[in-house]
């Protein structure tokens, strides 16, 4: 439906092709694209930094959270700090990225990682927090201590939290990551967008438009929500 | 004396800044494999002593002695039985029950072996790999029981482990932890507010008064023959610990209900009207 007055509109338009392509001239490009890789490329570019970034991030996260709950003195501080900047949105950080880093691949990378950190910090704190004290205590009595403490009973105990953490950091790093490929340089959707602006070829933006929709759909459905699932489940809390 | 408590005392600072003694001079000594209760109201700080034994809590004043080493720890050597089962949800049965095994640095497969013996014990062998939201509450408290259990502990620290489970459970476990008790000799003390409970299950009763928390008198129970149902001696020493209970019952619901309550004589509020959610 969406499609056929897509298709309609755009004939009967007023406005030039290239301002408002038409649907089966935009799935051309967008085939094109993926046949002679130019959007494969950007995808593979872009995902590898999303990935890179997005790992940095939730190991940040998950120390700084547990220094946060760990210690009075760095909740008071650092806690603080980090509610602070959590609102700030992460392209923001570019201007003083670009002057720290040049405008270069680090640059993004850089603004993907602070756009995911301090969600996950938030989370990765409310987790340990909201554990359960009986499970502490059973796991004191049968002698649990230090880093055994923490990865058998802290960790695992607050992966429901992580979980909805993880989710929310995904989709800050990647709005981050777009944002910052629009304004670098060196590859990925974000910059064949502004190769399409430039070129004055509406049909390969909204292509690539497509392809992040896409990809996000996969990752937010397919990946959270079936290792969500999968937790909930083994937990009985569905 | 295997386990000696001396002189424990403890305060808590309440919402109102005040110090509030919870435990006033505990001195208790229990021998080695012996069954030993504490009964008394709510807030009585039975709990607070259970969790000084694990080495959960620290006293203010006074010491915990097992085997005459000071208790300044938790350890595997003490293990406590919770009132909810708090098994770890994202293990599996065998599991949970493996964990405190695998600490002590015992092989895999010995661990394994003594877990599923353990919990065929407590008849659960067909629900080794289950996770513990498959299991009704009373299997949840025996897998927690096997848990404890298989640590080989010295004592066995239980706080009122089947308050939150139906009567029929209850006797159920109330037998098996007898038959467990029989065979293991481990040493148990057994926390609850239910006399009955007591009287049943132990060799020693010690009954605490409230605000503070002290020890009002230990009765010795005379052995019942299977620890399932009362008999006349047991029906005996229950009124026996109820009677002596009952001053204190008073103390706690006059604290909460306002003055003019009296639990002997009437049951109401000689001028409730005047009186409702004054307190809150």
């Amino acid at each position: 439906m969406i499609a056929v007055i897509w298709e309609v509109t755009s004939r009967l338009s007023v406005l030039p092709d290239f301002m408002f392509p038409r649907l089966t001239q935009v799935l051309e490009t967008l085939f094109n694209g993926l046949v002679n890789g130019q959007i494969v490329a950007a995808i593979g570019k872009s995902m590898s930094r999303l990935l890179i970034g997005f790992a940095i991030a939730i190991v940040l996260g998950v120390i700084m959270g547990y220094l946060i709950w760990r210690y009075k003195l760095v909740e008071d501080t650092l806690g603080f700090l980090v509610t602070a900047l959590q609102s700030i949105p992460s392209i923001v950080w570019f201007p003083l990225a670009i002057i720290w880093f040049g405008l270069n691949d680090f640059s993004i990378l850089f603004i993907v990682t602070i756009g995911a950190t301090w969600t996950m910090t938030v989370s990765a704190t409310s987790g340990f927090r909201n554990v359960p004290t009986l499970y502490q205590r059973v796991a004191k009595t049968f002698g649990s201590t230090g880093v055994h403490f923490i990865r058998t009973v802290i960790l695992p105990a607050s992966v429901p939290q992580l979980l909805s953490g993880l989710r929310i950091a995904w989709a800050f790093s990647w709005r981050a990551l777009m944002a910052g490929e629009l304004l670098g340089s060196g590859g990925g959707l974000g910059q064949l967008l502004e190769t399409g602006r430039s070129l004055g070829q509406m049909d390969l933006v909204i292509s690539v438009m497509i392809i992040i929709a896409v990809i996000g759909t996969i990752m937010d459905n397919v990946v959270f929500l079936r290792l969500e699932r999968s937790v909930q489940k083994k937990w009985g809390l569905a | 004396m295997y386990v000696t408590i001396d002189g424990i005392e403890k305060s808590f600072i309440n919402e109102r800044k005040e110090q509030v003694q919870v435990l006033d001079h505990i001195d208790i000594d229990m021998e080695k494999g012996s069954f030993v209760s504490i009964v008394g109201p709510s807030g009585c700080g039975k709990s607070t002593l259970l969790y000084m034994i694990a080495g959960l809590e620290k006293a203010d004043k006074g010491s915990i002695r097992i085997a005459g080493n000071e208790v300044k720890k938790p350890g595997p050597d003490r293990v406590v039985v919770f009132q909810e089962a708090g098994l770890f949800p994202w293990l599996t049965v065998l599991e949970n029950v493996k964990y405190g095994l695998l600490l002590k640095k015992m092989p895999k497969q010995e661990a394994e072996t003594k877990a599923i013996d353990m919990l065929k014990m407590v008849h659960l062998s067909n629900y080794i790999h289950s996770y513990p939201h498959q299991l009704s509450g009373g299997m949840k408290q025996r897998v927690s029981i096997a848990r404890a259990l298989v640590m080989e502990p010295d004592i066995l620290l239980m706080d009122e482990p089947f308050s939150a489970l139906d009567e029929q459970t209850r006797m159920v476990l109330h037998k098996e932890l007898i038959d467990i008790w029989k065979k293991t000799k481990v040493t148990i003390f057994f926390v609850t507010h239910n006399i009955r409970e007591a009287v049943l299950l132990s060799e020693k009763v010690i009954v605490f008064g409230t605000r503070p928390g002290k020890v009002k008198e230990i009765i010795p129970v005379p052995t019942s023959t299977d620890g399932v149902l009362p008999d006349s001696v047991t029906l005996h020493t229950e009124q026996r610990i109820l009677a002596i209970l009952e001053e204190e019952i008073e103390k706690v619901l006059k604290e909460e209900m306002g003055d003019d309550y009296s639990f002997t004589t009437n049951h109401l509020h000689r001028n409730d009207s005047g009186d409702m959610g004054s307190h809150i």
